[in-house]
């Protein structure tokens, strides 16, 4: 009985290393590259590690003797060679993997990728920006990232505020974001599917509410998303989503959101022209529902404390139309 | 004394100074009645302000004033909406431009919290916008502690000694503290006859 409930303790465990947020089950180039070297690193140091062990059990249950004789210590000197030769070949082979790799990650990132996504990091959401060459086509968006699969994809990561760290185990690779800084990471996502990144760098109160949805599809579906994108927002279709309309752009929303397509234009809190579609609200911290949204617009600092977006205190009918307006935002 | 009494003495006293490392709390939300009483008010009639440059006003004392201005974390949002509310557009990082400078002893509209708030809640002639419905109270009470850490009103150790961006002014924590000046008619050139 306690055996099963042992193991059923450690499959738990286990469990928590496969989903949106593994790195073994890589859904990028670079990080199936990274978890190769990793496994072979894991077994060679273990394969040394379980001698080093068994040499010393060796060593306490035989005991050296006081008569040592001349074939005995061959013996020692052929080990201590074979020994030596071991390690040599061990260390000659992960070094040869490791630069393997290394070139290998290398050739999968061109110099100029198709497609450049700058990532922002501030307390406590990203900010994504794609941009393609043509500053009329650029997308702007938060606390999400579609990826074409099969397509090299150059993110340029900054930050606003304090040191983040841009990390979607699944694709591989971990950069930092660092004031002042521009810095540069290449993927080439390889599996469709949902993933989540997480901020690696402990950047405050809200750090653990720092994720990212991660959507990784067919080029195809990656293109439709993207002119979906660049399309204004929608305009508000019933009079509530209008008198939320009316809220969102004369009041304090507008001073930090933007929404393309009307007059709210804000820059220092996430983009909201499409934010109905997202996955998520608050940068992962609760899924997209009406109760969640709710609860967001009525009291952000109650559903993520210590985040910038101030409490304003809308009534119970504002409260209703604002959110009309936002679900409609698709 | 024996040496173990002694010991736990020291670890008492060290206890008893861990205590003081309980600097201040850090109120994320504000107060929403006192916020939404104060927006209520405000947001009824027309934003007419009985302000006058150089003549020395009396404004009412509210509480929050000293609860805001002697707290870091007001302080330090306040620094930050500075800068993305884009004051420096015109008040250029405090020392001035456009707008008038923020670190000196001059106020031609009053340099306590109080009349701050009033400043930036009414906005003033000449070009100072009035951002009631654009920020909150809570945001405007940060924003005022921020603008007198300028001259380095709080205490010291409210202060902020890191930029938000980059600036060749010192941060407040080496500015020496401005004298609040009292406004009168002769401190404020060609504003009033």
């Amino acid at each position: 009985m306690t055996r099963a409930l042992r193991g059923l303790g450690l499959a738990a465990l286990l469990g928590g290393c496969h989903g949106i947020q593994s790195m073994t089950e890589g859904a990028g180039f670079q990080g199936e590259q990274f978890s190769g070297l990793f496994t072979l690193f894991l077994a060679v140091t273990g394969f040394f590690y379980i001698l080093v062990i068994l040499g010393l059990i060796g060593g306490l249950v035989l005991r050296r003797r006081a008569d040592r004789d001349e074939a005995g210590e061959k013996t020692a000197r052929i080990g201590l060679v074979g020994w030596l030769g071991a390690v040599l070949v061990g260390l000659t082979g992960l070094t040869v993997a490791s630069y393997v790799m290394d070139r290998n990650v290398a050739a999968a990132s061109p110099a100029r990728p198709p497609l450049e996504v700058q990532i922002t990091g501030n307390q406590w959401w990203w900010d994504v920006t794609y941009k393609n060459g043509v500053p009329g086509q650029e997308v702007r968006t938060a606390n999400e990232l579609h990826l074409p699969v099969g397509v090299p994809v150059r993110l340029t990561l900054k930050t606003n505020d304090v040191i983040h760290s841009f990390w979607v185990p699944a694709l591989g690779g971990k950069q930092d974001m660092i004031p002042g800084r521009t810095n540069a990471l290449t993927v080439l996502p390889t599996r469709i599917g949902s993933y989540r990144g997480q901020c690696a760098e402990y950047c405050g109160a809200q750090h653990a509410h720092m994720a990212l949805d991660v959507t990784i599809e067919p080029l195809a579906a990656f293109r439709k998303w993207w002119a979906a994108g660049l399309a204004p927002a929608a305009p508000p279709a019933t009079p509530l989503a209008q008198a939320g309309y009316r809220f969102v752009m004369t009041q304090q929303c507008a001073s930090c959101h933007n929404i393309s397509g009307t007059p709210a234009s804000g820059r220092f809190g996430p983009d909201l022209t499409h934010v109905a579609s997202r996955r998520s609200i608050g940068a992962g911290t609760f899924p997209m529902t009406p109760g969640h949204l709710f609860a967001w617009v009525a009291d952000p600092q109650g559903a993520k404390p210590g985040n910038h977006m101030p409490y304003i205190g809308l009534n119970a009918d504002q409260l209703h139309a604002v959110v009309a307006y936002l679900e409609g935002l698709k | 004394m024996s040496s173990r009494c002694r010991t736990s003495l020291l670890v008492l006293a060290a206890l008893a100074l861990l205590a003081g490392c309980d600097r201040e709390e850090r109120r994320s939300r504000g107060n929403p009645l006192g916020e939404a009483a104060l927006g209520e008010a405000a947001l009824g009639g027309p934003r007419v302000s009985t302000l006058q440059p150089g003549v020395p006003i009396a404004s009412p004392p509210d509480a929050r004033a000293a609860d805001f201005e002697e707290n870091a974390y007001a302080v330090s949002q306040g620094q930050q909406l500075f800068r993305q509310m884009n004051c420096s557009g015109c008040h250029a990082h405090g020392g001035g431009g456009m707008g008038p400078a923020l670190m000196d002893d001059r106020w031609r509209y009053g340099g306590t919290m109080e009349q701050i708030v009033a400043s930036i809640d009414q906005g003033r002639p000449n070009g100072m916008p009035s951002w009631r419905g654009k920020l909150t109270p809570q945001q405007m009470w940060q924003l005022a502690a921020y603008v007198r850490s300028l001259s380095a009103q709080p205490r010291q150790d409210v202060l902020s000694g890191r930029a938000e961006s980059e600036s060749a002014t010192e941060p407040p924590t080496l500015r020496s503290r401005e004298p609040m000046v009292p406004s009168s008619a002769a401190g404020v050139k060609g504003t009033t006859q």
